[in-house]
């Protein structure tokens, strides 16, 4: 009830605030939309498969970096420490500046026509600094397995490989898909950032429209078109966050 | 004689600079029943840890049927398999149902088949009487019947020697006995055993030997008649004082 008064107010209220003809015109203009909306969707498709590729990749990357930040081994020290630094660089510098580094950086070293595509070396630094985001969330995860899971493991006599596979990591990733989805909702919205380095998806082509339109609706368009997936990415991450919560408050019950 | 099972001599742990284990001898025959006694951060953890590998030891030997397992750079995981440890908080894998938890052992480090493993885990389970849980996951289980799956996942690699660390501390009183009854089965098949315990009725009752721990050292072992009743230490005594009069 109190959810259709607001909607009624907004609806009633808004027309109302001066200047909000210029700014329909600018943003909200229906002709300009029923001209270029049409053409996103399509565009959107390929940030959704730059998005489809990249993600595996990252969670597979990020968990092998988690595994380094993890080993306890002396002699394998070295590897650890590249594993942090890795991590706090990756994290410490904006998405953007990975993008044009690496994206636009590469190609112009390799002459081969698949590999020497900004687009694909767009999609290896989103894989690279993600993997470092990705790779905090497993390793929260896998320090948060009690010491003891682990010791009761390796008193069965479980190698520590087969401790890390069939004890410490199922129990961590169940512990982290809300944080791991987070990630991801990011990332589904990051994938925009390609478009800085040329390929023709949905941000770049809600750009070209604008220009030819004089008009900000195209880009309503993709916003609308991102929110279609983001929403419901978030909406399941929060129903995943409120079960786990449940759950950990059930078992603490017992 | 008797022959020996598990020998420790001179074994010394230390955490930083802290001497946790101060040189301990302990011989062990097989099938031999010793309880390890003593007040909290006497070491009776910590001892047992080490001798299950679990803790690296500074000094000292730990001979299993006369191979010495503390020797540093020795692969722990062949040896490991061979000693059952249950520890005080169950520490059941929650992601895993009864019967796998059982079986895990078996099927990931002997490679027992799993039509096999889940047999003689059910046939385990059965014999606890939780024949029925063998689906459900632990979190679903009281806490003694937990702390039994915990015994019979560390029986299902038909190991030579149990460790129990005060196995029924985290219990509720009423939960206690059921578990100690499985413990008096497995005294009776014979099983070698090293336990750790508060519980100074079931020490005395269920061990061939007591050990009174403190401050890292055995200060002194004997028979449970013996130990119990004419301690020769002065701390042992306070310590039985003090257990008596808490209990
Ligand atoms: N991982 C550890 N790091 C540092 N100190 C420890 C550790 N584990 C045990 N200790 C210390 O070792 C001593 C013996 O502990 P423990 O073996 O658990 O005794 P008990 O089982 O007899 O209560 C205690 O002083 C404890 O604080
Ligand atoms: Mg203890």
């Amino acid at each position: 009830m109190s959810t259709v008064l607001a909607v009624a107010l907004v609806v009633v209220l808004v027309p109302r605030i001066p200047g909000w003809d210029k700014v329909r015109g600018s943003f909200f203009d229906g002709d300009t939309f029923g001209e270029t909306f049409p053409k996103l969707p399509g565009r959107f498709w390929y940030d959704i498969q730059i998005f489809l590729i990249c993600t595996p990749c990252i969670l597979l990357l990020g968990l092998l970096i988690a595994f380094a930040r993890n080993v306890r081994t002396p002699a394998l020290y070295p590897l650890r420490l590249f594993a942090t630094l890795y991590t706090d660089i990756m994290r410490g510098v904006p998405m953007i500046l990975w993008i044009t580094i690496i994206g636009f950086g590469v190609p112009g070293l390799i002459q081969n026509r698949t590999w020497g595509k900004a687009v694909v070396w767009a999609g290896v630094a989103l894989v690279v600094a993600y993997a470092a985001y990705v790779a905090e969330v497993f390793r929260a995860g896998i320090e948060s397995v009690h010491e003891s899971q682990r010791a009761a493991a390796r008193s069965l006599g479980l190698s520590s490989r087969q401790t890390m596979m069939h004890v410490v990591l199922p129990q961590a990733v169940r512990r982290v898909v809300p944080a791991l989805m987070n990630d991801l909702v990011s990332l589904q919205k990051d994938v925009a950032l390609v478009s800085i380095v040329g390929p023709v998806e949905v941000l770049r082509e809600a750009g070209i429209a604008k220009a030819k339109f004089y008009n900000f609706t195209p880009y309503i368009g993709a916003a609308i078109l991102f929110l279609c997936v983001s929403i419901p990415l978030t909406r399941m991450t929060d129903h995943l966050l409120a079960r786990e919560r449940r759950r950990m408050q059930g078992t603490a019950v017992r | 004689m008797t022959e020996t099972k598990l020998r420790l001599s001179g074994v010394v742990k230390r955490f930083g600079t802290k001497l946790v284990l101060d040189h301990i001898d302990l011989d062990v025959a097989r099938g031999e029943v010793i309880s390890l006694i003593g007040s909290s951060g006497s070491g009776k953890s910590t001892l047992l840890r080490c001798i299950n590998l679990l803790e690296p030891t500074d000094d000292g030997v730990i001979e299993l049927d006369g191979i010495d397992i503390a020797e540093p750079g020795l692969d722990a995981d062949p040896i490991r398999r061979r000693i059952g440890m249950v520890f005080q908080s169950f520490n059941l894998f929650p992601h895993m149902t009864v019967l796998r938890n059982v079986t895990i052992g078996p099927r990931k480090v002997l490679g027992t088949a799993q039509a096999e493993s889940n047999a003689v885990a059910r046939e385990l389970l059965g014999r606890i009487g939780l024949a029925d849980k063998a689906d459900e996951y632990p979190d679903r289980l009281s806490g003694g019947q937990q702390q039994r799956v915990a015994i019979v996942r560390a029986l299902a690699m038909q190991p030579e020697i149990m460790l129990l660390d005060e196995i029924t501390s985290a219990l509720d009183p009423e939960l206690v006995g059921e578990v100690l009854d499985l413990v008096r089965d497995l005294r009776a098949q014979g099983m070698t055993m090293l336990i750790a315990t508060h519980e100074m009725e079931f020490a005395r009752e269920i061990s061939d030997r007591v050990c009174f721990l403190h401050a890292g050292r055995v200060l002194e072992q004997a028979p449970p008649e013996q130990l119990f009743s004419s301690p020769q230490e002065e701390r042992t005594r306070a310590f039985l004082q003090r257990v008596i009069d808490l209990g």
